[in-house]
């Protein structure tokens, strides 16, 4: 039994140490929501964020008589996931019963697939950082099974100071995520990953995560839990071909999270192994704000579910004809389809590992498709915007929508520039302008008086001005020395209040000079 | 027309006696509404009557029969509803304490069917705990007795039912049968009893005891009152996946044309002679020879692995029960009770205080002896094992089969045995079901129909036919041939020859709740 000391100060090993003499393994379980219309066995719509207990029925409150029926949709959902991910798919399976007894289980048991799952045997490959430290290599993740299951309900417990059940002096119970379609796809040992361990956890969750957006079955939004993953991870000595006792985290909700979490059980493991300790089989709790992991209850193979086949439902077995169908339904995998775009778009690959990093890979083809050059869209999307969505620990497409600010916009902004009615500097200060609401580019432009001086006049005027203030400087560019003509550029700039085109003042001067 | 006429009718008359306009709804209502004031007392078949509901729905009938409207032909007969299966607004105990007090926010789907039939639901009738036993006496709420001797056992789960259609408490009702619920109270009883094919009739609503065991079907007094009230509540349901998609067999017109002529009936051989009382058997072998003479061949068929079906049912009903029973769990509906000296008890806490509280001894048992079948380690001896079983038993029903159109039996292998007589012991008391089990492995449907008193002890015997699954219509076949030449054998019902049960002296107060 661990001491409460031991728990919140676990000793953790350099990482550098950790990786010069353990190989890690890992196991990662993700657990994804399908925005199916319907639950799993019943009826009850799905709607994120309802009123507690307000879409429950006799079958999701497993109230005593009612029965499920599978939800068709839900099926199809998870063959197709199953086909993305390279799995064989089961001719014929079943369901069956996981029991344990906890509040938020309606009947007391989640009703799972166990040893017959409707996918099996399947491979995703995600991009990691090269060995070699330059470019990027392909790593190639086993997929164990892929599985139906229901969701529970949500416990809160209400009272404590930390919001867990301990010192907590009531719990609250919302089933509305009782039922809720859920696939687990639960990969393979990940072996040989060895330091880049941390990064490969974090490019698999991302890389399903695209694939499961691609495939239009769930909203995968870690935030909102509709993907949640759990971290298996045990440590061995370089050379040995027994695995170590694992760690299982728990519920590590961003990618971000997935890497540290990876890191810090790494750490952790190395510092116990190193001094001679032994790793308990537990479940433990992954803390986001201090980026350490807690004992949960411990956890062994003597964990005891009494798994038996679902008496109250037939077997799954879908045809042949019907897979094959589903098959040709399937998206473009996004590893291949960003190798497309970026050749599409003519990015390099750092600029292309940037934008998908960022997320923005959806955003930039949309706005392409509302016609923005690739370069225009790379640009607005990545820059002052994606730093304040950071600010905010958002991702970009989440933080537009809640600014309201849209593909067309970018489109607008960039014609504004290539019509010449804007120089860059005030297509920044109007895009900053979007950012705080105030309009359409065109209506943050006029309303802040933002536009290049088109009067020729008014800037040959500001030019001559400039040139007669600076006898010394225009004789150095009338003897050839035409670097300098940067400094009357600036001043010229400065009489226009920036309202005017560098390069035409540029060529203005020169004209005038030489 | 009395009412004590009118309760001793079967349902078919009562529905024709509606539609000639020759007698109410309401009429007949409160003439089983009185039956039961009167006779209840000593029977105890119903754990709640519900008169202001039964009157109303019958008022309804009277009502739209009245301004013309087209009815369901038994629209306005009555029934009562084993409390196993959940009404809208009407208490469901399951025969338990933990569901004290429930009302289900939902009808099953064969009480919704009722009610669309037009069929006024009279109350809801007593059970073995959540439907394990064979006698009612595992009932919380105290036992039934048996119309023809109060002293005696009315079969179980279902003996509530029985004894409601037995002693005219209501011309029919619904009865579940996991491993002969319906069929061994109706042989001890004197009544007739239906199992449909697995997937027949819609479990949706249905309290689980073993989902792939559990079926409803009818408890009426005559072969064609089954068939009738099979029709109203079979047929597929898609709330219900192990529903079956096809169309119900032509039950009624089988149990009207009681046409054997031809037909091969296959006598058992592990289900008669040894281990079944002599008067059972005695009767049973006067129904075959009823049958040979209405034109039926018999043969003799084998099925040696029916030895083992008992101990396969007890290990595949109590590990499904384990689970099924789990969400008693005084979380969200039904008994809760806080662990005594524990004030900041945990859920978990609550949890196995109402469950130990709430559930009786045969309850426990059955759940302890199914999460041990289901445990790791155990499972593939035990669960698996039976489910391999399972799989022989009907492997060898589908061998008979080509052999005979329907095998047959006695249902139950003793008259009614007395209160107390098996209680202490659990395998006497399971052997009771040692010839209708069988038939709720294979998912087969069977009927028992009365086939006379055993000579030593004048009480009702039982003659079971079983057939292949969805061919229901072979039972009612069968059985009404025989209760054709058995009516005419007797000039009347068996029923008339039970005693007068408002004659009867007040059993002595030996009621589980008395007791306690």
């Amino acid at each position: 039994m661990s001491t409460s000391t031991q728990r919140t100060t676990d000793a953790v090993l350099d990482y550098d140490d950790v990786v010069a003499a353990y190989d890690p393994v890992m196991g990662l379980e993700v657990h994804v929501e399908l925005h199916t219309n319907t639950k799993m066995f019943c009826g009850c719509p799905t709607a994120f964020g309802a009123e507690p207990n307000t879409q429950v029925c006799p079958v999701c409150l497993g109230l005593p008589g009612a029965l499920p029926v599978v939800n068709a949709v839900a099926v199809e959902s998870a063959i197709r996931i199953g086909l993305a991910l390279n799995c064989e798919i089961a001719s014929w399976c079943r369901f069956a019963r996981k029991n344990y007894f906890y509040p938020d289980m309606p009947k007391n048991f989640q009703t799972s697939q166990y040893d017959e799952p409707i996918a099996f045997n399947g491979w995703l490959d995600v991009e990691v950082p090269a060995e070699s430290g330059e470019g990027t290599e392909v790593f190639r993740v086993e997929i164990e099974r892929a599985h139906m299951e229901e969701d529970t309900g949500k416990s809160t417990h209400v009272g404590g100071a930390t919001g867990r059940i301990h010192g907590a002096t009531h719990s609250l119970v919302d089933y509305n995520r009782a039922g809720i379609p859920l696939i687990e796809i639960v990969t393979k040992p990940i072996l040989g990953a060895g330091e880049r361990a941390p990064e490969v956890a974090r490019a698999y969750v991302a890389g399903l995560r695209d694939l499961l957006k691609a495939l239009d079955v769930s909203d995968v939004r870690m935030e909102q839990g509709s993907m949640r993953c759990d971290v298996n991870l045990s440590l061995m000595p370089k050379g040995a071909d027994r695995f170590g006792t694992r760690s299982e985290t728990k519920n590590v909700n961003s990618l971000r999270s997935v890497e540290r979490a990876v890191r810090y059980e790494m750490c952790r493991h190395g510092a116990v192994l190193q001094g001679g300790g032994s790793i308990v089989q537990e479940t433990r709790h992954w803390h986001e704000d201090t980026g350490v992991t807690t004992s949960g209850r411990e956890k062994s193979d003597a964990d005891d579910y009494r798994y038996f086949p679902e008496p109250d439902l037939v077997p799954v077995a879908p045809p042949r004809e019907w897979v094959e169908q589903l098959r040709t339904t399937l998206p473009e995998p996004p590893a291949e389809r960003r190798k497309r775009l970026q050749s599409d778009w003519g990015f390099s690959d750092l600029e292309m590992r940037d934008v998908v990093n960022a997320g923005l890979v959806e955003l930039i083809q949309e706005t392409v498709v509302a016609g923005a050059s690739p370069a225009a869209a790379r640009k607005w999307w990545s820059g002052e915007i994606a730093r304040r969505a950071n600010a905010e620990g958002q991702d970009v497409p989440t933080y537009a929508a809640v600014l309201g600010v849209t593909p067309r916009h970018v489109v607008e902004l960039e014609s504004l520039v290539t019509s010449g009615r804007l120089n860059d500097s005030m297509a920044r200060q109007v895009w900053e302008g979007v950012l705080a609401g105030e309009g359409t580019p065109t209506e943050v432009s006029d309303a802040r008086g933002l536009e290049l001086v088109q009067d020729s006049g008014a800037l040959e005027a500001a030019v001559d001005e400039v040139i007669a203030a600076n006898p010394d400087i225009a004789d150095k560019i009338r003897d050839g020395k035409v670097q300098a003509v940067g400094a009357l550029i600036g001043q010229v700039m400065k009489t226009m209040k920036g309202q005017a085109d560098a390069s035409a003042v540029r060529e203005l001067i020169i004209a005038k000079l030489t | 027309m009395t009412s004590s006429d009118l309760i001793r009718r079967t349902a078919a008359e009562l529905a024709d006696l509606l539609t000639a306009g020759e007698v109410s709804s309401r009429e007949l209502t409160e003439a089983h509404l009185e039956r039961v004031s009167a006779v209840d007392e000593r029977i105890h078949a119903y754990l709640h009557v519900d008169a202001e509901g039964a009157l109303a729905a019958a008022a309804d009938v009277d009502r739209r029969r009245a301004a013309g409207e087209s009815l369901p032909a038994a629209a306005g007969v009555p029934i009562a509803v084993k409390d196993v299966l959940t009404t809208k607004g009407l208490p469901t105990t399951c025969g338990s304490r933990i569901l004290e007090g429930w009302i289900p926010p939902y009808d099953a789907t064969v009480v919704r069917r009722l009610k669309e039939a037009g069929l006024p639901i009279l109350g809801k009738t007593n059970m073995d705990e959540f439907a394990m036993g064979s006698s009612t006496e595992h009932s919380a709420y105290g036992p039934t007795r048996n119309p023809w001797d109060l002293e005696r056992i009315p079969g179980g789960s279902g003996g509530g039912s029985a004894a409601a259609v037995g002693s005219f408490q209501a011309p029919w009702a619904i009865g579940t049968d996991t491993g002969g619920s319906i069929r061994q109270p109706a042989a001890v009883t004197g009544t007739v009893g239906t199992k449909p094919t697995y997937g027949g009739v819609s479990r949706y609503g249905l309290v689980a005891l073993a989902s792939s065991l559990d079926q409803a079907g009818p408890c009426t007094r005559t072969v064609l009152d089954a068939a009738l009230l099979h029709e109203i509540i079979g047929g597929h349901d898609p709330m219900d996946s192990t529903s079956i998609a096809d169309p119900l067999p032509p039950v009624v017109e089988a149990a009207r044309r009681a046409d054997v002529s031809g037909m091969r009936i296959g006598i058992v051989r592990e289900l008669t002679g040894e281990g079944f009382q002599a008067g059972v058997q005695q009767r049973f072998d006067e129904a075959v020879a009823h049958l040979v003479d209405a034109g039926a061949e018999v043969v003799e068929v084998s099925c040696p692995s029916f030895t083992y079906a008992l101990a396969t049912y007890y290990l595949i009903l109590p590990s499904e029960a384990s689970s099924n029973l789990a969400k008693f769990d005084a979380m969200r509906y039904g008994m809760r009770v806080w662990p005594e000296g524990a004030p900041d008890a945990s859920a978990e806490q609550v949890m196995a205080a109402t469950r130990d509280a709430g559930f009786g001894d045969e309850v426990k048992r059955r759940i302890i002896l199914g999460t041990y079948a289901l445990s790791s380690g155990y499972y593939d001896a035990y669960y698996g094992s039976a489910q391999k079983v399972r799989r022989l038993i009907a492997n060898e029903f589908a061998a008979a089969f080509t052999r005979a159109d329907v095998l047959i039996s006695p249902t139950a292998p003793t008259t009614a045995f007395r209160f107390g007589d098996k209680l202490d012991d659990p395998m006497a008391m399971y052997l009771n079901d040692i010839a209708t089990i069988p038939a709720n492995l294979a998912g087969l449907p069977g009927i028992s129909v009365p086939s006379g008193l055993a000579p030593e002890d004048g009480l009702p015997t039982g003659f079971q036919v079983l057939a292949p699954a969805m061919a229901d219509d072979r039972l009612y076949a069968v059985g009404a041939a025989l209760e054709a030449r058995l009516l005419a054998e007797w000039a009347a019902p068996l029923l008339d020859g039970a005693p007068d049960v408002t004659s009867l002296p007040m059993p002595a107060a030996a009621t589980k709740e008395d007791a306690r």
